[in-house]
């Protein structure tokens, strides 16, 4: 049987201080490392959630999102006629030509605002999109000047909640109901009728998008080709799954930064975690010589000090987990300056997955910082151990 | 009669080497002691008598020469077999007591059984035997700061007998003690002789602990003098 735990506890309890210091160092990094992730998570959810997998995103070639793109209105009769479409069940095409533009709207936490997506889609684009559904509210009617809009723009934008009036284009516009789409990106969306928003912002001849349902994968990708092989229409296709999941790529700097500062301060956190071993090995060597002469092992003896760095970091970790843990749900916003320029917003997501992920680090952190200390402790000469003061 | 050696070195030779200068600590040491035997090893600050202990605890390993303690020829051993060993057979004290601070007195006690097959229930068993033979049953869970200097070298002991050892080697044991907390460590150390028939080997520079001892052998400049010999002056 190895040297008990109990030893190493109290060693790190008799040494408070310092352990509070190195613990606290570890849980930071362990901090930032997750908040990172956390927000990542969040972030991916709102995004990859979004899309149904047999639908397809049309827009202008070479444009990289919606908002760039103008396909001409004749393009949709064209579109509505190729092979593989799905069909509702009176028989109409799955294909919903769709007007996106920006708008910047005053939000609760930055009255400088932000930008806004807004989208305009008949009753068609609604019903191709069954994950998403009404949370309060009715949807808006034709001819009306009435939008819905989704639940986080309700919740983070000013005079945004339902009854609300909101003034964009031409003039005012009611608030007629709220969308849930699941945490998906259209929660970040605001939603009117095709052509009214079309008429308000004097976009009559083109569409942004179209929107199109396979009648299955292989049709898909035969579509999507047809798609871009026509010179005449000069039109692009993405899966519409793949289209939300590449907007994720607007938070690799963020990642990129986030990932590279932990990194820096876990390297600074071990060296922190060592510089505490070292001293405890140099401050209880007449302790290791006298279990060695109590026929305890080196091999003992450097388990029991990586078990004690490694006691060290958990703490810490446990510490980190703890300072991120307020951040779940939290509601935050990212500018997606690459492909489009409304914001997405999301939640922070702590899951069992990032703690675990959290803890692992900090025991990375333990076992780099104790292993040379606990080398040294095991490697000690008995006499010379026992010589020290 | 054989039997009965406890330990035998033969021409036991340890020299250190500091920086350029050698420094022989033990040279020739033919030493035997029997079993039941209470021997003080005495001598001059520098004679040898740590080194000597040492050696025949497999704390250190000869330059050259044989050590066999309780049968066993100890350079055979590697050095994860001597630890073991140790644990096993040999009782060593300190002048220092070095308890581990942060257990209790029992803790403390309890340590070297960790190494043996023995239950949690046992362990406490025995230990508590120990303690009781040290005269400390009161003092269990006490940590050796709020214990005496006597009572943490009591402690030790008990440390040292808990895995019924049937040698017990103790360098200075009462060197840091006052004369009334020594003659207790002394008399402990004795009952174990007499009473429990451990073999014991203690080192000393004071001639009154030395008197509790059922034989001393002098040491000069690392050289063991014959059995019998007067002290060196
Ligand atoms: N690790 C070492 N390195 C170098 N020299 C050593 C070492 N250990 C002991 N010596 C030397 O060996 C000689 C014998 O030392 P030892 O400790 O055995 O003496 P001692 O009789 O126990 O003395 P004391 O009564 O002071 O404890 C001394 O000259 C000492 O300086
Ligand atoms: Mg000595």
């Amino acid at each position: 049987m190895a040297i008990p735990f109990s030893y190493n506890f109290r060693n790190l309890r008799v040494r408070k201080t310092t352990t509070v210091m190195t613990a606290l160092g570890i849980a930071l990094t362990v901090a930032v490392l997750l908040g990172i992730m956390a927000m990542v998570v969040g972030l991916n959810v709102a995004l990859q959630a979004t899309g149904h997998p047999l639908q397809m995103i049309v827009v202008r070639k070479n444009s990289n999102s919606e908002l760039g793109s103008q396909v001409a209105r004749e393009a949709l009769l064209s579109i509505k006629y190729k092979d593989g479409i799905q069909k509702f069940p009176n028989g109409e095409p799955m294909v919903s030509g769709e007007i996106v533009r920006v708008i910047n709207l005053p939000r609760k936490n930055n009255p400088e605002g932000a930008n806004v997506n807004i989208r305009g889609l008949s009753q068609l684009g609604i019903e191709m999109r069954p994950g998403i559904r009404l949370a309060e509210g009715n949807w808006f009617e034709p001819g009306q000047r009435e939008i819905v809009v989704g639940q986080s723009i309700a919740l983070r934008y000013v005079n945004a909640a339902l009854g609300d009036t909101l003034r964009f284009g031409r003039g005012d516009w009611k608030i007629v109901g709220v969308l849930d789409a699941g945490k998906t990106a259209f929660d970040n969306e605001i939603w009117g009728e095709l052509n009214q928003i079309a008429s308000d912002f004097n976009q009559n001849e083109t569409l942004s998008s179209v929107l199109v349902r396979a009648t299955d994968p292989i049709a898909l990708e035969a579509l999507k080709n047809s798609m871009a092989d026509d010179q005449r229409l000069y039109l692009d296709a993405k899966s519409e799954v793949e289209y939300y999941s590449q907007l994720t790529s607007s938070a690799d700097p963020v990642k990129f930064l986030g990932v590279f500062v932990a990194i820096i301060m876990a390297i600074g956190s071990s060296f922190a975690a060592m510089n505490t071993m070292y001293a405890a090995v140099v401050r209880r060597a007449r302790e290791i010589g006298t279990l060695r002469v109590l026929g305890f092992s080196r091999g003992s003896i450097l388990l029991s000090f990586v078990v004690e760095s490694l006691l060290l970091s958990l703490l810490g970790g446990l510490f980190g987990v703890l300072l991120v843990i307020p951040l779940n749900g939290l509601k935050s916003g990212i500018g997606n300056f690459g492909t489009t320029f409304s914001e997405i917003g999301f939640d922070f997501r702590i899951t069992p997955f990032i703690v675990l992920v959290g803890i692992a680090f900090a025991t990375i952190m333990g076992i780099f910082g104790g292993l040379l200390p606990a080398r040294t402790a095991a490697k000690q000469d008995i006499l010379n151990a026992l010589r020290e003061l | 009669m054989e039997n009965n050696l406890v330990i035998e070195t033969v021409d036991l030779h340890k020299e250190y080497k500091r920086d350029e200068f050698q420094v022989i600590a033990l040279q020739n040491a033919n030493l035997q002691i029997h079993k039941g035997e209470f021997v003080a090893l005495m001598g001059p600050s520098g004679s040898g008598k740590s080194t000597l202990l040492y050696l025949i605890a497999a704390i250190d390993r000869p330059s050259q020469g044989r050590v066999r303690v309780l049968g066993q020829d100890l350079q055979q051993l590697s050095d994860k077999e001597i630890a073991h060993w140790r644990n096993e057979h040999v009782g060593f004290v300190f002048q220092t007591f070095n308890l581990i601070p942060v257990l209790t007195a029992r803790e403390n006690v309890e340590l070297p059984l960790l190494l043996t097959n023995l239950s949690k229930k046992e362990r406490i068993e025995h230990a508590e035997t120990a303690l009781k033979l040290v005269a400390l049953s009161d003092r269990m869970t006490h940590y050796p700061r709020q214990l005496s200097g006597g009572q943490e070298q009591r402690v030790a002991i008990a440390r040292a007998i808990v895995t019924d050892p049937a040698l017990i080697l103790a360098d200075e044991p009462t060197g840091d003690l006052d004369a009334h907390s020594a003659q207790e460590v002394l008399t402990i150390l004795t009952k174990l002789n007499q009473e429990h028939g451990k073999t014991v080997v203690m080192v000393t520079h004071d001639p009154h602990a030395a008197r509790y001892a059922s034989k001393i052998r002098y040491l000069e400049k690392g050289e063991l003098l014959p059995e019998g010999s007067p002290p060196p002056a």
